[in-house]
């Protein structure tokens, strides 16, 4: 910080003579004020400004090293974020017809929510279906839903995100395989598979394999995109689920973070050249209310991220030390309770995504406390991003919060907090045992269990919740999906079953038994190979657990 | 003394949203009950199974995953079959006001919704207590 004597004296007596006399009146509302995530807030940001050289290190210009203002130069005002609404449910038909009405509606990119089953490798015909097929999004069986889930859509115009980890490489065989009959080359792809596994041994819970097996599998993609399908996004390091499980701002860069230098270290191990594919590597993020610390947050990821590919890395590439992120804004922050408030606080969410420099942008409908979205509240919060667009004039500068000293300071503090972390993890050995050890979901549930009890008394108020409350009335509208669809998925699963080539299907699976067995063979042709011939997710899955065996989470309360 | 309340809190199912099963079982922890967690994915078996190893008084069922229908009636049944129809199970998770009275009939005893405070499943916990 810059030595500003006039200004620390002024100060001083600003507190003598001019605070003191009204805090002897009037007290402030609370003795102690703190961010959403418990940071301490002083009445007035240290005014004192950065010198040259303290502005060149710690911000730079936007699409510059450190990309603290942004990943690139022109952000916003070249062209708006994506508007990238999560969705789907129930069949790949009705999927089909929902991202079709998203993209009449304006809406810039697709991304797939799929089944439960589906992100844990079963089919809908599995004994662990039952109850779960097409519940939380589209069930996927094989390449034929995929087939479906993407009729009429032209997949070299659009591009698509698929949240899909532990079989993350299947999804995207059969994404590949879809593309071939539509006449599209690998080479012409643009979307991003979610891929992160060690968040989900963290907190979102789809992991099938143990993580040395799921790490080659990661770094298996990383190798075969690098050279195949160039434009893809081979991962998504996610720090979304991490808030969700309830983590501070801070946490949640921190465990993000760590988890990238794991995936990283991972493919140099695996003998991959950083620059052939960091570049790809993209990162998604949260947006809670807390609007100035959720800029900060978003602010000290990217400098946190460029230094550490280009200091820990050596990353020669400019492109490796960006860090591009995609933003949902957060789920636990809607109340069942009246609902419309939710509108609301997705509007603050979308301010600090886009005042925070997000490439694309998930926003949450009002009314998913209570189930799926409706089309109607879809379209609302779709419509909350086009108004921050087009009409809030937040998009016509770039990084407009910079310079606030109160959201650089805060910048700095999420910084300086999360490094601590990052050394700390560093010291357990690696995200890899910190989590294995319990230590990552620990610290998590510690602050949830604060933020829920603080709740509780309402010293952390939550409009319609614990405060300014009243008697509703239960919600119409909700959409359900039909108990029956289990049936019929599984009935178009037995159809495939029985049209398909099965000594090739049989053939197919052995190669890749046998891939998977020799530890130094890239997975990802074999399992595109079988996605051509209609094996299904499960029968791929099921012939990876066996060789691979499958994770046992380790409980923590 | 009294024996001590005992209660297991489950994840049925493919849903890995564990954070409103943690509170509660920490909560209900502080409260002064004994309380063993599954961890997430577990079938309405080994639920049933753990419940009856265990000798618990109440399970505790979370599921934001919308598979509630199929999942809760389906422990309540495993639990039956195991002989252990005393244990009183009760549900929490996004669940629909409409799906509740269903699941009542099925036999779960309550279902808590979002933003419930822990007081009250707590006296919830208690008055069934004094029932018994």
């Amino acid at each position: 910080m810059a030595e500003n004597k006039k200004i620390d004296e002024r100060k001083k007596l600003w507190e003598q003579n001019t605070v003191k006399p009204v805090l002897d009146r009037f007290p402030e509302r609370k003795e102690q004020f703190s961010t959403g995530s418990w940071l301490p807030i002083e009445r007035v940001a240290d005014p004192r400004p950065f010198t040259e050289d303290e502005y060149l290190e710690k911000l730079g210009f936007p699409g510059e090293y450190p990309y603290t203002r942004g990943v690139q130069p022109t952000m916003y005002r070249g062209r708006f974020w994506t508007m990238r609404q999560y969705a789907g449910f129930g069949t790949a038909e009705e999927s089909n017809k929902r991202y079709k009405y998203l993209l009449d509606q304006g809406q810039t990119g697709l991304s797939v929510a799929f089944d439960l089953p589906t992100q844990i490798g079963y089919d809908s015909d599995d004994s662990h279906s039952v109850g779960e097929v097409g519940k939380v999004g589209v069930a996927i069986d094989t390449l034929k839903d995929m087939e479906v889930l993407f009729d009429g859509i032209p997949l070299d115009k659009v591009s698509t995100s698929m949240t899909i980890n532990a079989p993350a490489s299947v999804l995207l065989a059969f994404y590949i395989a879809v593309a071939e009959k539509q006449g599209v080359t690998k080479d012409q792809l643009r979307g991003t598979i979610q891929n992160d596994i060690l968040k989900e041994y963290i907190a979102r819970g789809t992991y099938i394999f143990p993580p040395k097996p799921s790490l080659r599998l990661i770094t298996n993609i990383f190798e075969y995109c690098s050279k195949e399908v160039p434009k893809w996004n081979t991962i998504s390091i996610s720090g979304y689920h991490i808030r969700e499980a309830g983590s501070t701002a801070v946490q949640e860069v921190a465990f993000t973070i760590a988890d990238g230098i794991e995936y990283v270290k991972a493919a140099i191990a695996a003998g991959l050249d950083v620059d052939n594919f960091a570049g790809r590597l993209s990162f998604f993020f949260n947006a809670y209310n807390d609007l100035f610390e959720e800029v900060a947050k978003f602010r000290a990821a990217r400098r946190i991220w460029a230094r550490i590919m280009k200091e820990k890395f050596n990353a020669k590439n400019p492109r490796s030390m960006r860090l591009r992120f995609h933003t949902q804004t957060g789920g636990s922050t809607l109340t069942a309770q009246q609902p419309d408030n939710n509108i609301i606080r997705v509007a603050i969410q979308t301010l600090a995504a886009v005042m925070g420099g997000t490439q694309s942008l998930h926003t949450n409908s009002r009314d998913e406390a209570l189930g799926l979205p409706t089309e109607e509240s879809v379209r609302i919060a779709l419509r909350t991003q086009q108004i921050v667009a087009h009409e809030s004039g937040v998009a016509n500068t770039v990084d407009p919060l910079a310079g606030s000293f109160y959201v650089e300071s805060l910048t700095d503090t999420i910084e300086e907090q999360a490094w601590n972390y990052l050394n700390k993890i560093e010291e357990i050995g690696g995200m890899v045992q910190a989590v294995e050890a319990g230590f990552v979901q620990k610290e998590i549930q510690d602050v949830a269990y604060r933020y829920q009890q603080e709740i509780e008394s309402a010293e952390r108020v939550v409009v319609g919740v614990n405060k300014f409350s009243v008697e509703e009335k239960e919600p119409k509208d909700i959409l359900k999906v039909d108990p029956a669809l289990r049936k019929v998925q599984m009935d178009k699963l037995a159809a495939v079953r029985e049209a398909r080539n099965n000594s090739a299907v049989q053939e197919k699976l052995k190669e890749l038994k046998q891939a998977a067995r020799s530890s130094d063979a890239n997975l990802m042709p074999f399992i595109v190979d079988a996605a051509r011939e209609y094996a299904s997710l499960g029968e791929i899955c099921g012939v990876l657990r066996e060789e691979f065996g499958e994770y046992k989470e380790s409980i923590v309360l | 003394m009294d024996k001590k309340i005992r209660i297991l809190i489950a994840k049925p199912g493919l849903d890995g949203h564990d954070r409103g099963a943690k509170y509660i079982a920490r909560a209900l922890r502080d409260s002064g009950y004994e309380v063993i967690y599954t961890g997430i994915r577990q079938t309405p078996q080994s639920i049933a199974r753990t419940a009856v190893q265990e000798d618990v008084d109440f399970v505790g069922l979370s599921l934001l995953s919308g598979a509630h229908n199929e999942l809760f009636p389906a422990v309540v049944d495993e639990l039956v079959k195991n002989g252990a129809d005393d244990i009183v199970v009760f549900g929490g998770g996004v669940i629909p006001q409409s799906d509740i009275p269903f699941l009542n009939e099925k036999g779960i005893q309550a279902v808590f919704t979002p933003g419930t405070p822990i007081k009250t499943v707590v006296d919830f916990i208690e008055s069934v207590q004094e029932r018994a």
